[in-house]
């Protein structure tokens, strides 16, 4: 296996995510420690189907600051909700201070950025000449790089920048795109993460693939029928590690990123790429399986993720040889910021020595041989995977650890 | 300047083009491009010409859009060039947008009033589509980073290549692309026409080296303005379709002259690329 070269680890010295689980780290953990999910019955533009959808609250009040209108659009509100949390801007800007504005990198995932203005627009379209309202800015909003661009503006930096957009691998793989600018000596730090919201893209995409669920999703469930569309924004500040930690900060010990080489909207049936991504990850950490002790899993609920992810966790860990679940139950798929969000959730798990129960699941596939958590359990945690996976079968597996 | 533990010197970022594959308004490979950014044979105003690529299965093919043949047929002229199967390489794809007509397609059915739109319409809409289809059709496994910078996409891309190939010390395909935008999209974002560039970057030389970049980690970044092209056909190229902001750098590439060459990036900051004959 051909492995970069990188080192030991990076320091996660700030990190928030908001979903619809709620804003912040407090109301996140909150919703994790009781099992609660944030799935409503789809509400969203009007849409008449029957599925559910894990809605942000308050996205709408956001009001961008004026020198930043040109970005105002539903994705860029919740970036905005989202780096308000816990800090994180005002972190990110002490940092700014420290390394130099332009040392700093803005690495964003995001699968549909702000498309949604341009949906809406479509419907104003001028009836005489098609032309699309005046209104609408196409690179502040429906643009991929919109989100890394108004971040960045936002955050006052100006070192390098990009969005990543490789469906619901995306903020997974900033993580390594980061590192490898720190690595190579480009920038000192890099604000990661990702932003998705709702759109009508997405929903009726995953409903054309019939993939969407009519209940709450169930991952990994014997009856599981589908994915429940979220939205979300995670971020986190990457630094190198220094020398001494506290042994509860939380460090990005590995990432592992595979491609299927199968199918554009299926993963591979064995998980083959799925395994190579974990394994990756645990050979870049210089770790064994047996010491990881949770793995937070892409978990879709969809009836092929779930089966092909289990096969390459058994593959990796053996039959039942670690505990893992997906939090997609209680967050929603939330697309391109699912990687973000889950490092999070899994950032979490480190800080409070708990693996959390997968919520909705009632039976466990008696097919899927992996011990998957229906409860939270409470258990000496030191490293953590979190898997991102996406369309056009794109892999990506976080290795993340106490640094004590 | 960096504690960066790669091979090499520390804060140097050093890669070998390996192949070029190259497709826009007026030339259909590398050569051609080269000729005329060399002035050996003038820019031809013709729109581009985008072939289905052979590496597609039938089905596949039909369905991939101008995004996923621009992009594939390039990369595949890239590794014709070097003389390289697509094994297990790891690849970089950047593009300002993906695909306009695709996109153009859904938002008009979602203001529908039944607002269905086709799995294949869908699965065509993520930005990691062409790469999704090159590793089906290459069978490689290996990492594929799919990003955008708006107008910088070519230098992200660039950016995320070249720290690849230092990290990694294995060759890396870079993949640019844009295609045109139809009405009314063009009316927001008037790309003009489609553009696809490769670059295989190498951590050492080869028998078909083209050239060699340098980023220096600590010079890479500048407020210089972007260098433009005297040809007035190729400048408007390079100008309105945003994968080509590479051209000044092919150009370099071509002439085989050692030479520092600013290129688009992001508002306000662009960047240096030292271009060099092997």
């Amino acid at each position: 296996m051909n492995l970069p070269a990188l080192p030991s680890a990076l320091h996660l010295s700030h990190f928030t995510a908001t979903s619809c689980l709620g804003h912040g780290l407090a109301a996140t953990l909150d919703a994790l420690r009781t099992g609660r999910s944030g799935l409503a019955a789809c509400d969203f533009d009007g849409i008449d189907m029957a599925t559910w959808t894990g809605t942000v609250r308050d996205v709408d009040h956001q009001q961008l600051p004026p020198a930043l209108i040109e970005y105002d659009c539903r994705n860029n509100r919740l970036a905005q909700l989202g780096l308000e949390q816990d800090g994180f801007a005002q972190a990110v800007r002490n940092a700014a201070g420290r390394f130099g504005a332009g040392r700093i990198g803005v690495f964003l995932g995001t699968s549909t950025s702000g498309i949604y203005e341009t949906e809406l627009a479509y419907r104003e379209r001028d009836p005489a000449t098609g032309a699309l309202p005046a209104g609408l800015v196409y690179h502040g909003s429906h643009n991929p790089y919109s989100l890394a661009a108004f971040v960045r503006a936002y955050l006052g930096l100006q070192g390098p920048a990009a969005s990543v957009s490789s469906a619901c691998s995306s903020s997974g793989k900033v993580f390594a795109s980061a590192w490898r600018m720190i690595d190579a000596g480009l920038i000192d730090a890099a604000v990661v993460g990702g932003v998705d919201s709702l759109c009508l893209t997405t929903l009726y995409g995953f409903g054309s693939l019939d993939v969407l669920s009519d209940a709450p999703c169930r991952p990994f469930d014997a009856a599981r029928g589908g994915i429940s569309i979220g939205e979300g924004a995670a971020f986190a500040l990457l630094e190198r590690t220094p020398d001494h930690l506290p042994a509860d900060a939380i460090v990005l010990r590995g990432v592992g990123e595979s491609s299927d080489a199968h199918h554009m909207s299926s993963p591979h049936p064995q998980g083959l790429g799925a395994k190579m991504a974990m394994q990756q990850a645990l050979a870049m950490g210089r770790v064994e399986p047996a010491a990881v002790s949770y793995i937070n899993l892409h978990g879709t609920a969809t009836v092929s993720n779930d089966a092909a992810e289990g096969k390459a966790v058994v593959a990796v860990f053996g039959a039942r040889g670690v505990a893992c679940s997906s939090t997609k139950g209680a967050t929603g798929h939330t697309l391109g910021a699912a990687g973000g969000i889950e490092a999070v959730i899994s950032a979490l798990a480190l800080r409070h020595g708990m693996a959390w129960g997968g919520v909705n699941t009632a039976q466990v596939d008696p097919d899927i041989a992996v011990d998957y958590l229906l409860h939270n359990r409470t258990l000496p945690i030191d490293l953590v995977l979190s898997n991102s996976f996406g369309f056009g079968g794109t892999n990506c597996s976080l290795l993340l650890g106490r640094a004590g | 300047m960096s504690d960066a533990p790669h091979p090499g010197q520390p804060g140097l970022l050093n890669v070998y083009v390996a192949g070029i594959g190259a497709l826009g308004p007026g030339f259909n490979h590398w050569d051609e491009a080269r000729a005329q950014l060399t002035g050996e044979a003038p820019a031809r105003p013709e729109k581009t010409r985008v072939p289905a690529p052979e590496s597609l299965p039938p089905a596949e093919r039909r369905r991939a859009g101008l995004a996923v043949k621009a992009a594939l047929g390039v990369g595949l002229q890239a590794l014709k060039a070097a003389g390289v199967p697509a094994g297990d390489l790891a690849t970089v794809f950047t593009s300002s947008g993906g695909d306009g007509v695709n996109c153009h397609e859904i938002c008009a059915a979602l203001a529908s009033s039944d607002r269905l739109i086709s799995p294949t319409r869908f699965h065509n809409s993520v930005h990691n589509a062409p790469s999704g289809y090159w590793s089906i059709s290459s069978g490689s496994m290996a990492t594929s980073s799919v990003l955008c910078a708006y107008d910088g996409s070519f230098a992200a891309g660039l950016l995320e290549a070249m720290a690849q190939v230092a990290t990694g010390q294995r060759p890396v395909l870079l993949i640019a692309y844009d295609t045109e935008y139809p009405q009314p999209l063009h009316g927001v974002r008037p790309i003009p026409d489609t553009f696809g560039i490769a670059l295989l970057l190498a951590p050492q030389a080869g028998p078909h080296s083209l050239g060699q970049l340098t980023l220096q980690a600590a010079q890479a970044f500048t407020n210089e303005p972007a260098q433009t092209l005297a040809d007035p056909l190729l400048e408007r190229v390079r100008a309105e379709i945003p994968a080509a902001r590479c051209l000044p750098l092919l150009r370099a590439l071509a002439l085989g002259r050692p030479q520092t060459v600013v290129i688009d990036y992001l508002a306000g900051l662009q960047l240096a690329v030292q271009a060099a004959p092997c």
